[in-house]
């Protein structure tokens, strides 16, 4: 085979194994829905949202699960997200080129990526330990200090997107940068930071690890906060691992929920980015 | 700047929340042993009086740990500690419930109640000096089973376990390399084989794994259909597990002479006994800081000694005999005080 | 006029004090909140580092019983896991990437971006559940037994595939790791190969160059630095992942050199007994576990970012 053939035969080689590695990831998540739709459904039924966590070998649902799930999350983001916001916004007007934002921005980087079940232990230390007992307001401290990398990251990256004419305008006009920011940038910039959110939420209703040891589980009923309080992940965790038909079925139907509340919130955060960006492409 | 009204309306409502009193539940914590029959006595007790129990089944290295750091009303333990661990710590330890310890395999072809092992032969199995089925040691105790050539996977329990004392115990007893070698406690070092989290994690990786042999409390064998095994016991017998042998097992025990109830029952003499047959304990703090929720989870053993036996025996656990739970009473009030008074509002 | 007024511009003056606090103080917290990860592992490892030393890492035994921990039993499956994942991930997402960039006609383009990008999304523990009922009898029943038929008799190779097939165990894990990882390294690649200039490949092209050559030659070498962190951001949720692994590692704390073999991370053995340890110098020896995946990570990751940032500075212009 001459030189020209050889580098043709190894172009289509390589090319078509990207094809397969594509292939292949795409099976993958394919499998994956697969199985979550195919085990998840037969486990869904109205019971998931009307009655609590059953003991073994009865059936029951995932009420009191979906309901400490979403207190936590929402906890967790009302408290992680205003500093993650608030960080973003001074890392964007305030220290823009300082020695301390660029070291802020990079350990911000880090927590972004830092395994979670590093923050549960920290959460454990310095909060379970104190109150004696495992509490809601443990986990969602857990799920806030998650939160704030991303949406610190977003509003930064948002606030820095809003064109310099308008900024100035404000600062021409005689308005301190508080008055600029809160009555012009976060406006602006209002559907990324909303973005921001979303993916934080994206990000915190799936984590298991951080909760194990603040959150624990509760197989009752529970709105205390100072109380353990039984979560998604958590009754997931435990329920998949055991022998029980029933358990196992909570198990899939709850990751189902996870997994499609999830996937929504994430397409939803890039559809909005994506009209973002179309309409600073159109020249606004 | 406006706050929105939203804001306001949500704000109250996540006080509203933080203010809200729930019933008082009693928290548990601990052996994954006889969490089944609680789980049963937990559902029929809030029906009845709407108290729940919060029963937190990880394993009764984690009970002793949670009771120890007094996170919860009450440990649960399937190993009892022993009286020097219990005064230095201010327990009281009683017994609630005793049921056996099963072995459960799962090989192709075989059903529940066929294969039969003895204590020596499931120790060189977990010492991994026999590695398949179709072994001459097993074959030997089966001449009219067909084993397949299957490799052996060993399934233990990963975390601190009572259930994990109980058949480490037996084996130890069975086995004098077991006993050296490893040894008997909540947590050994297996040298071979799979970890697994709880009772609930054996009979999982156990039915998810071929040739897997696993051991767990007979009720997780019975509630999930999997193949548990005979074995020979002391006398010599082959047994099946059972309440009538658990029964048997337990009938010469001599709680009287026992301190603070430590008693072993693994390799109890008797034709009819099981060999790895256990108690499962309760830990509450003789005298308690908060004696309310104390008093109400005395209330609730003592509705679940006397209620709780019918639901017991359906899931082949053996209640405890009379006279033993009149002695645990009399301990009761004799033992848990709180200024002076006994904090258990019954008799 | 409002903004002449002494008192408003006095108030204005208030306001912006305090919100500039505010923001910093916030930023601040970050740091904080990193430090306090530090120091408050540091404290609780405390008792089993003073107590084991060095030898921690260097041991394997783990017995609660005789209180007797050793790191290196965690760390090797950490390794061994995370170094499969690497291996199966890295060529996956750069063939996903290239796939992407170069090959796929403009209107998959986008909805194929978006599939990879959801396997991102999807939670940890989803990857576990569906590794332990799926994956894991699919190794046991079909791969399993055919890698130790045909590889477990090569010398050298062969002893990576003694031992019965359990179908969970440290290959496994390291597969179930390949399937998370393997989203992020193909977006950041794709995202890496999108920043260089048209220009060029067009070069390379025009000089009679196949796409893979110009792939191979060109871009790979121009986006040098932003590959290399995108593998080791991608290594640093490897080491750190905890639920994906925790399903199918087998809780062993033994280190064996067949890779059929049940094993540990350190994030599932911390996952699986800090609830349940009992015991001062056990609860400390997992809080130390869990400071060495912390060092671990954060060099790692910390080393990622710097690249990363070095290609964004550099705004894509060849060195």
């Amino acid at each position: 085979m001459n030189r020209r053939a050889l580098r043709k035969a190894k172009n289509s080689a390589f090319l078509v194994l990207s094809l397969i590695a594509t292939m292949t990831g795409l099976a993958c998540l394919a499998a994956i829905l697969w199985t979550l739709l195919s085990h998840g459904l037969a486990g869904m039924s109205w019971r998931l949202f009307a009655e609590m966590t059953p003991p073994p070998g009865s059936r029951g649902g995932l009420l009191n699960a979906l309901y400490g799930s979403g207190v936590m999350t929402l906890l967790g983001i009302l408290i992680g997200s205003p500093i993650g916001v608030l960080a973003g916004t001074y890392l964007a007007e305030y220290g823009r080129n300082s020695r301390l934002s660029t070291v802020i921005r990079f350990i911000n980087d880090v927590l972004l990526s830092a395994p979670s079940i590093i923050i549960g232990l920290f959460v454990y230390e310095i909060v379970v330990v104190r109150m004696g007992h495992f509490s809601a307001i443990a986990g969602a401290l857990a799920l806030a200090i998650l939160a704030i990398p991303v949406t610190l990251r977003t509003t930064e990256d948002m606030l820095n997107l809003v064109p310099i004419g308008m900024k100035d305008s404000s600062a021409a006009l005689g308005a301190y940068p508080w008055r600029t920011t809160l009555s012009v940038l976060y406006p602006a910039a209002r559907s990324g930071i909303v973005t921001g959110l979303l993916l934080a939420i994206a990000r915190i209703s799936g984590e298991t690890a951080p909760l194990l040891f603040t959150a624990l589980n509760n197989q009752f009923w529970s709105t205390q906060l100072n109380a353990p309080m039984a979560n998604l992940p958590v009754v997931i965790f435990q329920f998949a691992l055991s022998p029980y038909k029933d358990w196992q079925d909570l198990a899939w139907a709850g990751a189902l929920i996870i997994t499609a509340t999830i996937l929504i919130l994430s397409i939803s955060a890039r559809v909005i980015l994506a009209m973002l960006q179309s309409e600073r492409g159109s020249g606004r | 700047m406006k706050i929105p009204n939203r804001l306001v309306v949500f704000a109250a409502a996540v006080a509203v929340s933080l203010a809200a009193v729930a019933a008082t539940d009693i928290s548990g914590a601990g052996a994954t042993f006889p969490y089944p029959i609680y789980a049963k006595w937990a559902d029929a007790y809030k029906k009845l009086t709407g108290i729940g129990l919060n029963y937190q089944s990880i394993g009764s290295g984690g009970g002793i740990k949670q009771i120890k750091a007094k996170t919860v009303t009450f440990g649960a333990s399937d190993m009892p500690l022993k009286p020097d661990d219990l005064k230095a710590a201010g327990l009281l330890q009683f017994p609630m419930i005793i049921g056996g310890v099963v072995p459960v395999v799962n090989v192709k072809g075989i059903q529940a109640g066929q294969l039969h092992l003895d204590g020596a032969t499931v120790a060189s199995i977990y010492l991994g000096d026999i590695t398949q089925w179709d072994a001459p040691q097993i074959k030997r105790l089966n001449p009219k089973l067909a084993l397949p050539s299957t490799a052996i996977a060993p399934v233990y329990r990963s975390d601190g376990s009572g259930t994990n004392f109980l058949f480490s115990d037996y084996l130890s007893k069975a086995s004098p390399k077991f006993q050296s070698s490893i040894g008997a406690n909540t947590s050994v070092q297996w040298p071979t084989g799979i970890g697994a989290k709880g009772n609930e994690g054996v009979a999982n990786m156990t039915t998810q794994t071929d040739g897997a042999i696993g051991y767990v409390e007979y009720a997780y064998a019975k509630q999930n259909k999997m193949a548990y095994t005979l074995l020979t016991n002391k006398a010599g017998a082959a047994v099946a597990p059972s309440a009538e042998s658990f029964q048997a097992a337990a009938a010469n025990a001599d709680w009287v002479h026992a301190d603070s109830y430590y008693l072993i029952l693994t390799d109890q003499a008797g034709a009819k006994s099981w060999p790895i047959t256990g108690a499962s304990f309760i830990l509450v703090y003789k005298q308690p800081g908060d004696p309310a929720p104390v008093n109400e989870a005395m209330k609730f053993f003592a509705w679940a000694y006397k209620d709780g036996a019918s639901m017991a025996a359906e899931l082949d656990y053996v209640p405890l005999p009379p006279p033993l739970i009149a002695q645990v009473k009399k301990s009761w009030v004799s033992e848990i005080t709180s200024g002076g008074h006994p904090v258990w509002s019954g008799k | 006029m409002a903004i002449i007024d002494p008192r408003h511009a006095a108030k204005q003056l208030i306001y912006e004090r305090i919100f500039r606090s505010a923001t910093l103080s916030a930023a601040i917290l970050v740091l904080l909140i990193l430090g306090g990860v530090a120091v408050s592992l540091l404290r609780g490892a405390w008792p089993a580092i003073s107590h084991f030393g060095f030898s921690f890492v260097t041991r394997e035994i783990w017995n609660p019983v005789t209180d007797e921990y050793g790191a290196l039993a965690p760390i090797y499956g950490t390794v061994v896991t995370s170094a499969i994942a690497m291996l199966l991930a890295v060529p996956a997402g750069f063939g996903i990437a290239l796939f992407l960039t170069e090959l796929c006609p403009p209107l998959l383009k986008r909805p194929f971006g978006v599939a990879v990008e959801l396997l991102a999304a999807v939670p940890s523990i989803i990857f576990g559940i569906w590794g332990l009922f799926v994956l894991a009898p699919v190794l046991q029943r079909h791969v399993q037994p055919w890698l130790i038929g045909h590889l477990g008799h090569v010398p050298y190779v062969g002893n990576l595939f003694k031992g019965p097939p359990f179908g969970i165990g440290v290959l496994t894990a390291g597969v179930v790791l390949a399937i998370m990882v393997l989203p992020f390294i193909a977006a950041t690649m794709r995202d890496v190969f999108d920043t260089v200039p048209p220009m060029l490949k067009e070069s390379g092209y025009g000089l009679g160059a196949t796409t893979w050559e110009v792939m191979w030659n060109v871009v790979v070498p121009h986006s040098r630095v932003g590959i290399v962190g995108g593998i080791m951001l991608g290594l640093g949720r490897a080491l750190g992942e905890t639920m994906a692994v925790t399903f199918v590692i087998g809780n062993a704390h033994r280190i064996s050199s067949s890779l059929l073999a049940p094993g540990t991370t350190i994030s599932s053995a911390i996952a699986n007994e800090f609830t349940e340890a009992v015991g001062d110098l056990y609860t400390s020896s997992l809080i130390a576990l869990g400071l060495l995946l912390f060092l671990i990570t954060f060099t790692v990751i910390a080393a990622a970012q710097a690249m990363l940032r070095r290609l964004e500075s550099r705004g894509g212009f060849a060195a």
